[in-house]
């Protein structure tokens, strides 16, 4: 090796400084190149800065001194009637109640569609293969919708409620659900399905001895994130009048100075829910995540 | 059954199949228990949401509309009794009217003389003393008549006073619904109403002179409007449409992407030097890597919709505070996604750059920042293209963007073909982020070499 080396060391060195001057040019290339798309990327989101306060009613220089006022009042308001926190607690739960009946019931009815888009839309499991193109566009097409698009027509037909709300994000639930339990449904091991195909086991039966079993781990999982993300659309929702605590949270809003406390009552409730499933979820997905290792 | 438990006793894998069986047991009992569970819980529901009397209270009228108007338009013939003069106008808007002395080809005729062919053999007169006749194939000629200030309407085959029931009848209003058009009569004024398929005035208004002139005309013909060029000319009143708005949508749109753009890559730079204080293998110092955990954790779980209430208090209405609020937000994922990924960073990279005497700075910026670039711009990414939905929410709250249009049409409650256009480019907005972050993302994990 050493012998070889040194025997043909001019060579070497020549075609050695040759890649090292190409290897640098390139170097010098690409940082150019990086360089110029941070510089873009900078002076982007300067533009885009000024454009949006342009835009806006207040200025960002203006309003950030005032940025503490609000909680600031709305925290020395709730504690001055602290007294008042459980009374409102109690008051506000069965709303909140039903900002989480909403999630989950969207959740449910949302990842149960998502199942059957994501089998029918999957090589190899689907039962019309020709149809796989037409599944995947309705599954685009119904995450692309946001929820409030569909919540805010349904208010107008069925009247404010839970019910707009639930069928807004259970539909946007079955397009992203449906997307990621296909990924997932791509990579099962077909086995068992031939096998259950042998015996004679129709299209159902494949599916639900053969398949359901392999994802069900990954999909329960993602059906719990998508929970997580549903509480807070849910939340939202209300806000724009579909009932629930965003319903109250906005009534609340515009009793304004002075009854803070029923707003901060509210707020500490959104965000001790949010919390509480945030870690619930979290929870139960390593534990699903663990068995499927074991 | 007797016989396969000796077997199982016999032998020595006897307590294998014993458990074998006792785990198919609990799970046949799990299979069962889940959905009976699921549907007590979901029959709770129904009752709880009162969807019983949600079907009773569902308006199927406003649907009735709300799907016609999205898909035609109609145009008003009015002869107004009290301004003595005719107004024909699209949708019956200001902003739809014909310019003074032009009418629809269908109508012809003044204030006292007035015929409106409906097609399909459907004529509307009107005729002097406010007289109203209304010509309807396989039913006859109806009469409709001023008597002593009350409104008097003879259907052919019906006796005085009765009417079908395809029409309201009352002193004050006679409502004629036929698959034609409406004809409806009151006190103050005659109308007809007669439909037509799609979008009213999309291209350009009335008073534009280039209303009803085909593409070719406009782009290869003879100059249409002296004082300007065909094209320009096109695209100004196109824009400039007083009845859609087209600058101010697209305006609309890009505000609501630009809000995306700006809060979730301002959280990603602000995130990026927070998530190594919060990784487990950056952290120079234990205590802060939990209050930077927990401020993520928090900032999370506050929400988007708080955030954006308490910005909207300090920067009002408007494009700024949403993106804030996603800026604020997505800082606390950012920092918890990020800080996972940093947490999982191979080790011998940082040392290689380590063993060459390399700074700490230099460490992260060689070492590190090269490693995560690929993933970290991928889940930036996807948290752009779900945030152009949240900045579309977020708008209809704060006011701005295409979510504020999107909710004034639908509270004027009658403007629904512009309810299905916002919703049409909401969609295709949602869609080409979708395309576009999705194969940017495909290039950069592909890019990056390491097979994920």
């Amino acid at each position: 090796m050493s012998d070889l080396t040194a025997s043909r060391a001019p060579g070497v060195s020549q075609s050695l400084s040759r890649t090292s001057d190409s290897y640098l040019r390139m170097v010098r290339a690409r940082r150019l190149y990086s360089g110029l798309m941070i510089a873009l990327f900078v002076i982007a989101m300067i533009l885009g800065f000024r454009i949006v306060e342009g835009r806006s009613a207040g200025g960002f220089m203006d309003g950030l001194p005032q940025i503490l006022d609000f909680p600031a009042s709305l925290v020395t308001e709730a504690w001055e009637k602290r007294a008042n926190l459980p009374g409102y607690f109690v008051e506000f739960f069965p709303a909140l109640i039903e900002t989480i009946n909403i999630a989950a019931v969207s959740t449910l009815l949302g990842a149960a569609l998502g199942l059957g888009l994501s089998l029918v839309s999957t090589r190899g499991l689907a039962p019309f293969p020709r149809l796989i193109p037409v599944f995947r566009r309705i599954m685009d097409i119904l995450r692309a919708f946001p929820e409030i698009v569909i919540a805010l027509v349904l208010i107008f037909i069925l009247g404010g409620g839970p019910v707009p709300a639930m069928i807004a994000i259970a539909l946007h639930t079955a397009g992203a659900l449906g997307k990621l339990f296909s990924e997932v449904a791509e990579n099962v091991d077909l086995k068992p399905v031939e096998g259950l195909h042998s015996v004679g086991a129709n299209w159902w039966q494949r599916m639900l001895l053969g398949v359901v079993p392999q994802v069900a781990p990954n999909y329960l999982s993602y059906a719990l994130m998508r929970f997580e993300i549903n509480i807070r659309a849910s939340a939202i929702l209300g806000f724009v009048g579909a009932g629930g605590i965003g319903y109250e949270l906005r009534n609340a809003m515009t009793f304004g100075t002075g009854r803070f406390d029923i707003s901060a009552a509210i707020f500490i409730l959104l965000f001790l829910t949010i919390v509480f499933f945030d870690q619930l979820s979290s929870y139960f997905r390593n534990r699903l995540v663990h068995g499927v290792q074991r | 059954m007797s016989m396969t438990t000796d077997l199982g006793a016999a032998r020595p894998g006897g307590a294998p199949l014993v458990a074998a069986r006792a785990l198919i047991a609990r799970k046949r009992r799990l299979a069962l228990a889940v959905p009976v569970l699921v549907l007590a819980y979901l029959v709770y529901v129904f009752f709880a949401f009162d969807v019983p009397g949600l079907v009773q209270r569902a308006n199927m009228d406003n649907a009735r509309i709300l799907v016609a108007d999205s898909y035609s338009h109609k145009v008003h013939v009015t002869r107004d009794a009290r301004a003595g003069e005719m107004v024909y106008a699209v949708e019956g808007e200001n902003k739809g009217s014909y310019p003074e002395g032009t009418m629809p080809a269908w109508v012809s005729g003044g204030f006292d003389d007035t015929v409106i062919d409906l097609g399909g053999g459907h004529v509307v007169r009107f005729l002097p003393e406010r007289r109203v006749e209304y010509d309807v194939p396989g039913v006859g000629l109806i009469r409709i008549d001023r008597v002593d200030g009350g409104i008097v309407a003879q259907f052919p085959g019906y006796a005085p006073g009765e009417s079908p029931d395809w029409a309201s009848v009352s002193d004050s209003r006679v409502a004629i619904t036929t698959e034609a058009g409406r004809l409806s009569v009151t006190r103050s004024k005659d109308e007809v109403f007669r439909y037509f398929m799609g979008w009213e005035l999309f291209w350009f208004t009335l008073d534009s002179p280039y209303h009803g002139r085909s593409p070719g005309e406009i782009l290869f013909g003879p100059q249409i409007d002296p004082a300007r060029g065909n094209i320009a000319g096109a695209v100004a009143d196109f824009t400039g449409n007083p009845m859609w708005r087209h600058a101010d949508v697209f305006w609309a749109i890009g505000e609501t992407v630009l809000m995306a753009f700006l809060g979730t890559f301002g959280a990603a730079v602000i995130a990026l030097p927070l998530a190594f204080l919060a990784a487990k293998n950056f952290a120079p110092v234990v205590a802060l890597r939990f209050a930077v955990r927990r401020v993520f954790d928090f900032v999370r779980g506050v929400d988007g919709l708080i955030w954006t209430i308490i910005l909207s208090r300090a920067f009002g209405p408007g494009p700024l505070t949403g993106a804030l609020a996603i800026l604020i937000t997505d800082t606390g994922s950012f920092g918890k996604s990020f800080s996972e990924v940093l947490e999982n960073v191979d080790g011998r990279q940082i040392e290689g750059v380590q063993s060459t005497g390399a700074k700490p700075l230099q460490r992260y910026r060689f070492g590190v920042i090269p490693q995560v670039t690929p993933i970290l711009l991928s889940q930036i990414l996807y948290y752009f293209e779900s945030n152009t939905r949240s900045a579309t929410i977020i708008g209809a709250i704060t006011g701005g963007g295409i979510g504020l249009f999107l909710t004034q049409a639908i509270q004027t409650q009658k403007d629904w073909e512009e309810v299905t256009y916002y919703i049409v480019l909401i969609v295709l907005m949602v869609m080409v982020m979708d395309t576009v972050s999705g194969w940017l993302r495909r290039k950069l994990i592909k890019g990056d070499g390491s097979g994920h």
